[in-house]
């Protein structure tokens, strides 16, 4: 049913992103018109939603590789994040300088070699997990990734790797108290590199006309939200072309019964080696793009709640689509994650500013003393990043009782390198009537 | 040292590499336990080039067991699997399925989630496209989309031939059973396979159906191909199979042409005793 | 043919075994070092007494925790990612009821109620302990079971139920919502705090061949409570037609329907007694180490998880043997490695388990 409405969007699985995104963006306006906002700040929340947008979209796209094709259940995504992000921080740092605002140095080397190094020591790691691991049954591997990613928290988090010698250089990941990101801002670097930085200043101050004071900030802020847009869309192109393929009806097989692939001719773990690797590096490239432009990183940033986030983005998708597991980060980042934070800003504009209680005992107090429900409504409000997360937990319920298929309905894109039955239409108007005995 | 004992007892001459060649497939002592369940105990047989054999018993008697044995889906306790004069003992099910020695499931393991096309699309051996930087990398993809238009070519023919290509862009889950064991016995056979080892492929097939089967395997087997079925069928077994070999509690009872088994006592015994 | 037979057999031990091999080589090098370091007096016996003593109180809680995973894994075939939060609930409960009963008319009744959230009240300054407040604590201890008992089954009627004959993944996916929903509503009542418990309990100073282990009145509650309560499990399992009818059932459940064994029965069961065992455990838990925090049942379940794998799932004997086993890894490893790891070599013994020997080392269903 569902199936249908995405089939009367115009321009298919494309059009029926864009129409979910003008949708979110729409609403998000709106509520930016209502809350007041300047145009700077309307600029601003599109500019981060955009960003959670595309993070979102890209992470899901990636463990749909892992899941929804090969049935790799992995949720320690946010490991292969981190090992990612550190990763690249350990390659693009400048060089440690004494007396510097840096604890440690990284080896200095350019953004995108950090980029690439993240990538491939995310496919590593995810080689060091599946070698052994991917032969297990599928509650294992989850236990088994998990773990791991909590290990890899953990030894960011240790005194150990706080800082070390790395060719000759002062490194290291800065222990629990973080690292700082000192590289040249990448956005600066991306432009520098293709020779156009003062171009793009020059766009800077020609949108001082819309927005006078200190317009970097915004611009930069839509500018690295529509380059993540960009990276969604290779993201998209790059799986839907490995899912439209021999090597996804072969990863999609593994998913439905690995014994009959395998007595197939096919290696089974040879293909779940490749999947769950490509997978590894594109979660780690996610974990860059989210966290390079942050200024600094702690470990218990990676905690497991981040792939909660991301399995919440694909089964509100619907896992073994490519479209909806963009649709479902999509939707997610508006709606669960941003949503209400949001929410709880547009009622703060509405209500008459209060302290909130500090605890919930003196939010429940008066409420008991003087059936006054205001403090554990401001309190409540207050605590809607907890909140929010009660939330999901309640909405990966429903959907598990309700539309375990995701919001897509019983979608799955066909694995072939083409269209399967176009070619038998053809043929069948070319026997014409033969063709009648068929029903 | 043992297994000159086993192949007097079971009229096995010593195989010599000449043999090997009329006998792609042969078994050497197999023996599968399970916990306490001996499976399959000592079995040894080969199957001849170009024939359709019989691997017949009662319920429980080990059959399927020694298909898994053959095709690397379980390894054996003891004996050797040699398919065309190599030793495949321990291979992966992969590697023995690519040497050209393919199974059907008893069960019917179609692949639920796929449509019938896909299924099928997925048997054929050397696809280009399964390496995953061919199929992304543009250009390349080209070679990869050439390639599946003559394999779906190929698959539709298949499809018509067995009938049921009006059930091409069905999801395999919904296929009856009949349906997905024809589409077992298809996609085992895009496999380009030498051997075909067949666990009941007619459970649950149409009569006519069934019977246009069985002539195709007689056209495959002349053609050079070679089938070891297991069925319970006995008038099946005794018109289509040019030789037959039993089974019986995990061991092979006797192996001989059909008249043979027809008469033989034991026979007759253990089917009866699986009865009773 | 022989010979061929022979080396084919062989390489099918060294490619099935290397795991346990290279196991065995590790386990021999690091007790060699520990002996060495023993003998050179770099590693003190006391020392290594009292990690050992940390690690059995460790692997106590682990393994009483674990009974109840382990019986659920089994019975209804899913691995309970929301377990730790019901040790985290059975602690709430139980420790607010101590301090409600410890401090009644010492302090305000909604900082009691609340555990003393962001510092409202300590329990310190209560005095909690088993020696100080054994009603509070015995009353604490009887409302964390009973909270979690029912919190367990409230969860399985509205949430597991209904998709009782889902695949595993599902019902796993499922507990991880269950787990995160109930962790932050226990984050939001009770705040992020993390809170000490208890006044310093009384202690003991055993002379241990060149120095001193301490043992403390918790750490003998504990025993107590832990010991008790396994072996209460063990005579149920034994002794009465529920234990083997829970056996039956996770033999084969299907089995079990046909021969007529009541299974949503025995599966209410299993959530009474492991989600008592459970609450208990986290009560007993936060006793033990003095603190209350509202991620301390989710740092504790991966190494229940290690636990239960590592013993067998379904087998109670093994949860409980695998307990004192991860217990002792994750007190211990320090001797070998930074304490930074200690949990990830935990993590690490139940990875090489998995890969070894997945079965478990009580080879799962039938012990039950
Ligand atoms: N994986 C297994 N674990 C335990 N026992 C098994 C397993 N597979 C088969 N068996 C046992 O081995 C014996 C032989 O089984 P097998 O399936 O090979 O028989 P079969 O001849 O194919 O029977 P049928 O005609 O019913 O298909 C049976 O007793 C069966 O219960
Ligand atoms: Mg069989």
């Amino acid at each position: 049913m569902r199936d249908d409405v995405v089939a009367r969007i115009p321009g298919g699985d494309t059009g029926a992103i864009v129409a979910v995104l003008l949708v979110i963006y729409a609403a998000y306006v709106l509520a930016g018109v209502g809350l007041g906002f300047s145009l700077r700040g309307q600029l601003n929340t599109v500019a981060t939603l955009t960003f959670f947008i595309g993070v979102f979209a890209m992470l899901s796209l990636a463990l749909n590789l892992h899941w929804g094709y090969t049935g790799l259940f992995n949720i320690g995504i946010v490991g292969f994040m981190a090992v990612g992000i550190y990763v690249m921080a350990l390659v693009s740092k400048p060089l440690y300088e004494a007396g510097g605002a840096s604890q440690v140095g990284g080896l200095g080397l350019p953004i995108v070699v950090g980029m690439l190094a993240g990538m491939a020591a995310a496919a590593l790691l995810g080689l060091v997990v599946a070698l052994p691991a991917l032969r297990l049954r599928a509650d294992y591997l989850a236990i088994v990734t998990i773990a791991m990613s909590e290990i890899v928290r953990f030894s960011f988090l240790s005194g150990d790797f706080q800082q070390f010698q790395l060719f000759g250089e002062r490194v290291g990941f800065g222990g629990g108290s973080g690292l700082i990101l000192d590289y040249t801002d990448p956005i600066e670097a991306f432009f520098s590199v293709v020779g156009l930085w003062d171009a793009y200043l020059g766009v800077v101050d020609a949108f001082g006309v819309l927005i006078p004071t200190n317009p970097k900030p915004i611009v930069d802020g839509l500018v690295y939200g529509a380059l993540l847009l960009g990276f969604v869309a290779a993201y998209f192109w790059l799986l839907k072309r490995t899912g439209e393929s021999p090597f996804g009806r072969v990863l999609k097989a593994i998913r439905e019964d690995e014994d009959v692939a395998n007595s197939l001719g096919k290696n089974t773990n040879r293909f779940k080696i490749k999947a769950f690797m490509l997978g590894c590096a594109l979660m780690g490239l996610a974990g860059v793009l989210w966290f390079m432009r942050s200024g600094a990183v702690t470990p218990n940033t990676f905690r497991p709640r981040i792939t909660f986030f991301i399995w919440i983005a694909l089964i509100i998708g619907g896992a073994g689509s490519n479209t909806g597991s963009v649709l479902g980060g999509a939707v997610f980042a508006a709606l669960l994650y941003q949503g209400p934070r949001t929410l709880k800003n547009l009622i703060d504009a509405v209500l008459p500013s209060t302290n909130a209680p500090s605890g919930f005992g003196p939010a429940v107090a008066p409420l008991f003393s003087t059936l006054d429900p205001a403090p554990l409504l401001f309190y409540t409000l207050d605590s809607v990043r907890q909140l929010q997360l009660v939330f999901m937990g309640l909405v990966l319920i429903w959907l598990m009782h309700n539309r375990p298929e995701g919001m897509l309905g019983h979608r799955k894109e066909t694995a072939a390198g083409i269209p399967l039955t176009a070619q038998r239409a053809q043929k069948r108007q070319a026997a014409d009537g033969g063709g009648g005995d068929d029903e | 040292m043992s297994d000159a004992a086993e192949s007097g007892g079971l009229t096995l001459g010593s195989g010599g590499p000449g043999i090997d060649e009329e006998y792609p497939l042969q078994a050497e002592g197999l023996r599968k336990a399970f916990g306490g369940i001996t499976a399959v105990e000592d079995a040894s047989f080969r199957v001849e080039r170009g024939s359709v054999t019989g691997l017949i018993g009662p319920n429980g008697a080990g059959k399927s067991t020694t298909f898994n044995l053959i095709t690397g889906m379980l390894d054996p306790d003891a004996g050797t699997v040699t398919f065309d004069g190599e030793d495949i003992t321990g291979l992966e099910p992969h590697a023995i399925a690519n040497r050209g020695l393919v199974r059907t499931f008893q069960i019917a393991r179609e692949l639920q989630d796929m449509t019938v096309l896909e299924n099928m699309m997925l048997a054929p051996k050397g696809q280009r496209g399964e390496s995953l930087w061919r199929s992304v990398t543009p250009g390349v993809r080209r070679e990869v989309i050439d390639q599946e238009s003559e394999l779906l070519e190929r698959v539709w023919e298949v499809l018509e031939f067995f009938d049921i290509d009006h059930l091409a862009e069905e999801y395999a889950g919904n296929l009856s059973g009949g349906q997905r064991k024809l589409l077992e016995l298809s996609r085992a056979l895009l496999t380009d396979p030498d051997v075909l080892l067949l666990d009941e492929p007619f459970a649950g097939v149409n009569p006519s159906l069934e019977k246009r089967l069985l002539e195709h395997i007689h056209e495959l087997r002349e053609q050079g191909y070679t089938f070891l079925l297991v069925e319970h069928d006995m008038d099946l077994i005794m018109e289509n199979c040019g030789r037959v070999i039993v089974l019986h509690q995990g061991q092979i009872l006797t192996e001989g042409a059909p008249a043979e088994i027809q008469a033989n006592e034991e026979v007759i015994e253990a089917y009866l005793g699986g009865n009773v | 043919m022989g010979i061929a037979e022979t080396y084919t057999r062989g390489r099918q031990a060294a490619v099935a075994r290397p795991g346990s091999i290279i196991l065995g080589l590790v386990v021999a090098v690091l007790l060699f070092d520990l002996g060495v370091g023993l003998a050179t007096g770099d590693n003190s016996f006391s020392g290594v007494g009292s990690l050992m003593w940390d690690g059995l109180m460790r692997g106590l809680v682990i393994g009483l925790a674990g009974i109840g995973l382990s019986m659920t894994y089994s019975i209804l075939n899913f691995a309970n990612f929301a377990h730790g939060d019901y040790i985290t609930a059975g602690a709430f409960s139980g420790w607010a009821t101590t301090y409600v009963v410890a401090g009644l008319g010492r302090a305000d009744i909604g900082a009691l109620f609340l555990v003393g959230a962001s510092g409202s009240v300590f329990g310190g300054t209560l005095g909690i302990g088993v020696t100080g407040t054994p009603l509070a604590v015995v009353a604490g201890a009887l409302v964390a079971g009973g909270f979690t008992v029912a919190l367990a089954v409230v969860i399985d009627r509205t949430v597991f139920k209904p998709i009782r004959d889902e695949s595993g993944i599902t019902l796993l996916i499922t507990s991880i919502g269950v787990a995160f929903a109930l962790r932050y509503i226990m984050q939001f009542v009770f705040s992020s705090s993390v809170r000490g418990t208890t006044a310093q309990p009384p202690s003991v100073s055993l002379y241990f061949v060149d120095g001193v282990v301490r043992i403390n009145a918790h750490d003998i509650a504990l025993v107590v409570v832990a010991g008790g309560l396994m072996l209460g499990v063990h005579l149920l399992l034994q002794l009465t037609t529920l234990g083997k009818a829970m056996r039956a059932m996770a033999d084969n459940e299907d089995l079990a329907q046909i021969t007529g064994i009541p299974t949503e029965r025995v599966v209410r069961a299993v959530w009474i007694i492991g989600g008592g065992l459970t609450g208990v455990a986290g009560y007993m838990f936060v006793l033990w180490k003095g603190t209350l925090g509202f991620n301390d049942g989710w740092l504790l379940l991966l190494l229940i998880f290690a636990a239960v794998i590592l013993g067998g799932i379904g087998s109670v004997y093994g949860a409980i043997v695998g307990g004192l086993a991860i217990g002792l890894t994750a007190s211990m490893s320090v001797i070998w490695i930074p304490s930074a790891f200690s949990r990830a070599a935990a993590f690490f013994v139940m990875i090489v388990i998995l890969l070894v020997k997945p079965e478990g080392i009580f080879s799962g269903r039938s012990t039950a």
